[in-house]
């Protein structure tokens, strides 16, 4: 397994994944920085949670121009694994890569608390390791999670499948309940809550730990 | 240049015997410059002039020390080559006045403090006091300066773990913002502020300089008046992406050897960190103002030197460092700017267009400060109210379904929400229980961190008032099983040139030295704030701890939920059922009068050791130090957070049952546990006073055969209460 993780400026989830992804798949993942033009040759490439520059544009929006996203998309069309995490899920929706938009929570406040996920579907790299249709645990902590898209697209994204978890108590108001969400081909994962976060009981759980380690067995 | 006259002066906040002060200082009228210098660095804020003597009381050193006050922040080893860095700083005035930016630079600063010595910072903590819930102001204040320390501190990735929020009429026109950052650094990584090395490069790094937040520190040393939103110009913009950057670049950076000395611009801007800088290293400072990046055209010396723009940083280098450091600052897309050199003159030169624009003498700027000996008289003693002096209640669970709406008592679930506590993946004890607790990444150890103060004891006796919140501190820290190390604080108090607000600092001083040598537990750093109040009427006194303790290994800690069902529920300490200024009594016999609880400092530190021990055996299975709202209370919060019930049956030993339930007496805790005989024989052995008072289990708390409330009814009412009151428009 040879993982990446992008490093944005004033990304700050950048070594929760590092960190996350060692423990879990046993290798320390590259960390690229977002003004590289190239990207080595990896297997998996994470754009962890933060707030890429500032957040002071639309969330995601500027990191989705920084130079070495050009690369990621460019792998991500060849299918290799890309996961966005929180900011991560917001630059990927920013850089076209998942439909849709994150807005601003609903209650237009920032919330952080562990959060009830269904997991839709197992049939990914991603979720390999959860039964369809289990409950899990992981950590919310975001001010634009409010998952957003019309009507046409959020029809597609349900028949395709491409619901990855659902909220059961929705925190932010997001349509549909949506927590995470696949691109059409499932190689690419975007959700608001931090798998990396609940990794180890003293952590409030472990149920991120099988996020990654879906991961490890299908690369 | 304009000559200074007596209205100058005084807009300056400068007595004329100051000013005379200064004019022999210089051997010369100063110029308009030079007087804003001096200005701010003989404010109150950055001179300590009426506090300093008294400051001088507390104990500051143990073995475990490496810096105590003085310093951007203290320094405490924590063992296998690391050390902690904290200190805790208000931000009251500016937070009153602009509620979402005063909050929201406050953490940016208390963040500069301690990163600036060379540490990441892994923590941060608030301690928040507001006007009476039905003052008008006081739902836009909490809202604002809730999301503005979430603003700030979730954009910087660092955790808010913990703190307190209290509310009060007597801070209804001057809320109380105090805000606290803990660090981690390698011991022989730290870096401190003294400049050296005649020659060498002055660097400006961070943010550009504007006109905003001048006078700040003038403004935080004065009292507000009617007129105090006229003052929303001199309250500072937060730019927390740039601190973000700023953080990295430093630590980037502090991992060469290339800095020789570093100091954080905060109040009084390049002023202060230049003055600081020259003095502590006894040399001198010439800075060349055409450097300094600026943010607008056309500034003066005068603003540059006092402007309070944030993030931004000064450094002295070695010598043929420049570009090396450059280049990270230019990574991180910040400015980089050489602006002076190190001097043997001992003077702050500073330089514009060519001409010298000031030039000051740096010794007599610090040494010469004002350091006045406020008259100050005590708060005279308070009765000691017995249990008869109050009510009883219809029901002790009416009482207790009662007093957890309250507001002091009602969960903070609101706020910590907002917050993000779990950013760095090393947060294991959550906002909510007695102290937060951050692993030491990497490692077996652990960092339990609190901030606490009961200002109404403060009020009613400042000397008692002093010591409960030391011990406080104390006892929240050894309830997660930690060995409480070193407090940093916030002296937050009325006008000093009042004998009774002065005797209320110097008796809480008083108090908290006491408690500090009792429990091996120093101060090594710390802020104070004077002239909070608004219009003659000052806040309770309220000096807020922040205090440290380490957890050797973090696998025997306890939390305050009740582990599991059928358990031994024992209160450890003495049970005299003190009302006197408890929350009961305000709360639900409208009394605010009486005496505090007394703090026996043996007794507590023979009740903490016990109980510390008991949990690093493990034979403590989950504990809860007893506080406001007493015994009951404390029940409520360990059953609430575990969703399991218990029954009471305890001997009160002829205390009324509401005052052995709702009384506020000190050093107390309450554990659980599957070995009471092991406990009681423990404490018989440590002398200390333990009990079995009931057994956990259920879904009820049965506090009596006919006296009893759902948890989750506990829940209900404890949660409900912020909710609905910020959900009115």
């Amino acid at each position: 397994m040879k993982p990446a993780v992008i490093v944005f400026p004033a990304s700050n989830c950048d070594r929760d994944a590092a960190v996350a992804i060692e423990k879990i798949c046993g290798v320390k993942p590259l960390m690229v920085w977002h003004g590289d033009s190239t990207l080595p040759d990896v297997d998996l490439i994470v754009i962890p949670g933060g707030f890429s520059f500032g957040d002071y544009l639309r969330c995601g929006a500027m990191a989705a121009r920084s130079p070495v996203m050009r690369e990621v998309v460019a792998r991500a069309n060849n299918g290799t694994p890309v996961l966005g995490i929180c900011n991560g899920f917001q630059v990927l929706t920013e850089a076209g890569l998942l439909p849709g938009a994150l807005m601003m929570n609903a209650h237009l406040k920032f919330v952080c608390k562990d959060v009830a996920l269904k997991v839709e579907s197992n049939q990914s790299m991603f979720t390999s390791r959860y039964q369809a249709g289990e409950v899990v645990t992981y950590t919310v902590a975001h001010h634009e999670g409010n998952y957003f898209a019309d009507d046409a697209t959020l029809d597609q994204i349900e028949q395709n499948g491409q619901v990855a978890f659902r909220y059961l108590d929705n925190p932010n108001g997001a349509r549909n309940d949506i927590a995470g969400i696949f691109n059409k081909e499932r190689n690419v994962l975007g959700l608001m809550p931090h798998p990396e976060r609940m990794i180890e009981r003293d952590l409030g759980g472990a149920d991120g730990a099988r996020m990654f380690e879906s991961l490890v067995a299908s690369l | 240049m304009s000559a200074i006259t007596p209205e100058i002066v005084a807009e300056h906040g400068l007595k004329p015997d100051e000013y005379e002060r200064i004019v022999k200082a210089m051997g010369r009228e100063p110029n308009i410059t030079e007087l804003g210098i001096f200005s701010v660095m003989w404010s109150e804020h950055c001179s300590y002039k009426s506090s300093r003597r008294h400051l001088r009381k507390l104990p500051t050193e143990a073995p475990w020390v490496i810096c105590g006050p003085g310093e951007n922040a203290g320094i405490i080893d924590i063992g296998d080559g690391q050390a902690a860095i904290f200190k805790m700083e208000s931000h009251n005035h500016p937070s009153f006045i602009e509620p979402y930016q005063g909050a929201a630079t406050g953490v940016g600063g208390i963040l500069r403090d301690v990163f600036t010595m060379g540490a990441r910072p892994v923590a941060n903590l608030n301690a928040l006091r507001f006007g009476s819930p039905d003052h008008p102001k006081t739902r836009h204040l909490l809202a604002g300066v809730v999301a503005g320390i979430g603003g700030y501190g979730n954009c910087v990735g660092v955790p808010t773990i913990g703190g307190e929020c209290d509310f009060h009429p007597a801070y209804n026109g001057n809320i109380l913002v105090n805000a606290m950052t803990v660090g981690i650094a390698d011991t022989d990584k730290i870096f401190y502020s003294a400049a050296a090395g005649i020659g060498n490069p002055v660097i400006y790094v961070g943010s550009k300089t504007g006109r905003d937040g001048i006078h700040g520190a003038t403004m935080a040393s004065a009292e507000f008046g009617e007129n105090s939103e006229e003052k929303r110009p001199t309250v500072q913009v937060g730019d927390p992406f740039t601190e973000k950057l700023l953080i990295e670049a430093c630590l980037e950076l502090m991992a060469t050897d290339a800095i020789v000395a570093i100091q954080d611009m905060g109040a009084a801007g390049l002023t202060s960190s230049s003055v600081e800088m020259g003095s502590k290293g006894e040399v001198g400072i010439e800075l060349d103002l055409d450097n300094v990046p600026q943010r607008e055209t056309g500034m003066t010396p005068y603003e540059m030197m006092l402007s309070e723009s944030q993030e931004r940083m000064l450094m002295v280098l070695k010598p043929g460092r420049e570009a090396e450091a450059m280049a990270i600052f230019r990574k991180w897309d910040l400015d980089f700017a050489v602006i002076g050199k190190v001097t043997d003159t001992r003077h702050l030169v500073l330089k514009h267009k060519g001409e010298i624009v000031a030039d000051i003498p740096l010794g007599p700027l610090v040494d010469d400060a004002p350091n006045y000996d406020r008259p100050h008289e005590a708060t005279e003693k308070q009765d000691v109210l017995g249990p008869d002096a109050f009510t009883a209640p219809e029901s002790n669970a009416d009482a207790l379904r009662e007093l957890l709406a309250t507001p002091d008592l009602a969960s903070k679930r609101w706020i910590y929400e907002q917050y993000d506590h779990m950013v760095m993946g090393d947060t294991i004890g959550r906002p909510g229980g007695d102290a937060g607790v951050v692993r030491v990444h990497g490692t077996r150890k652990a960092l339990a961190i609190t901030t606490d103060c009961t200002p109404r004891y403060c009020k009613a006796d400042p000397v008692e008032g002093g010591r409960q919140a030391v011990a406080e501190t104390w006892r929240n820290i050894t309830a997660t099983g930690a060995i409480p190390l070193a407090i940093t604080n916030c002296l937050n108090f009325g006008n000093p040139e009042k004998p009774i607000i002065m005797g209320q600092f110097v008796g809480c001083l008083e108090g908290m030295a006491e408690a500090c040598l009792a429990l091996d537990y120093p101060v090594i750093s710390g802020n104070v704030s004077l002239y909070n109040e608004t219009n003659g009427q000052a806040i309770l006194p309220t000096p807020a701890i922040g205090g440290v303790g380490i957890l050797t290994n973090y696998e025997q800690r306890a939390s305050i939920a009740f582990a599991a069902e059928g358990e031994t529920i024992v209160l450890i300490g003495d049970t005299e059922g003190h009302l006197g200024q408890s929350l009961y009594a305000r709360e639900l016999c409208g009394r605010e009068d009486g005496a505090p609880p007394p703090v026996n400092l043996s007794a507590e530190r023979r009740n903490g050791d016990l109980v510390r021990g008991l949990i690093m055996t493990g034979v403590a299975t989950s504990c809860h130090d007893v506080s406001g709202g007493g015994l009951l209370v404390a029940i409520a919060d360990m059953a609430m957070a575990s969703r399991i019930g218990a029954t009471l049956d305890y001997d009160r030993g002829g205390v009324p049952s509401y005052a052995f339930l709702f009384g506020e007496d000190q050093g107390r805790y309450v554990i659980t546990t599957n070995s009471p005989e092991l406990v009681l024989e423990q404490a018989a052995v440590d002398g200390v006073n333990a009990s079995v008072i009931g057994v956990t289990g259920g879904a009820t708390l049965k506090i009596s055969e006919f006296d009893s409330i759902s948890v989750a009814e506990l829940t209900q009412v404890h949660e409900g209460w912020l909710p609905a009151y910020m959900a009115i428009p």
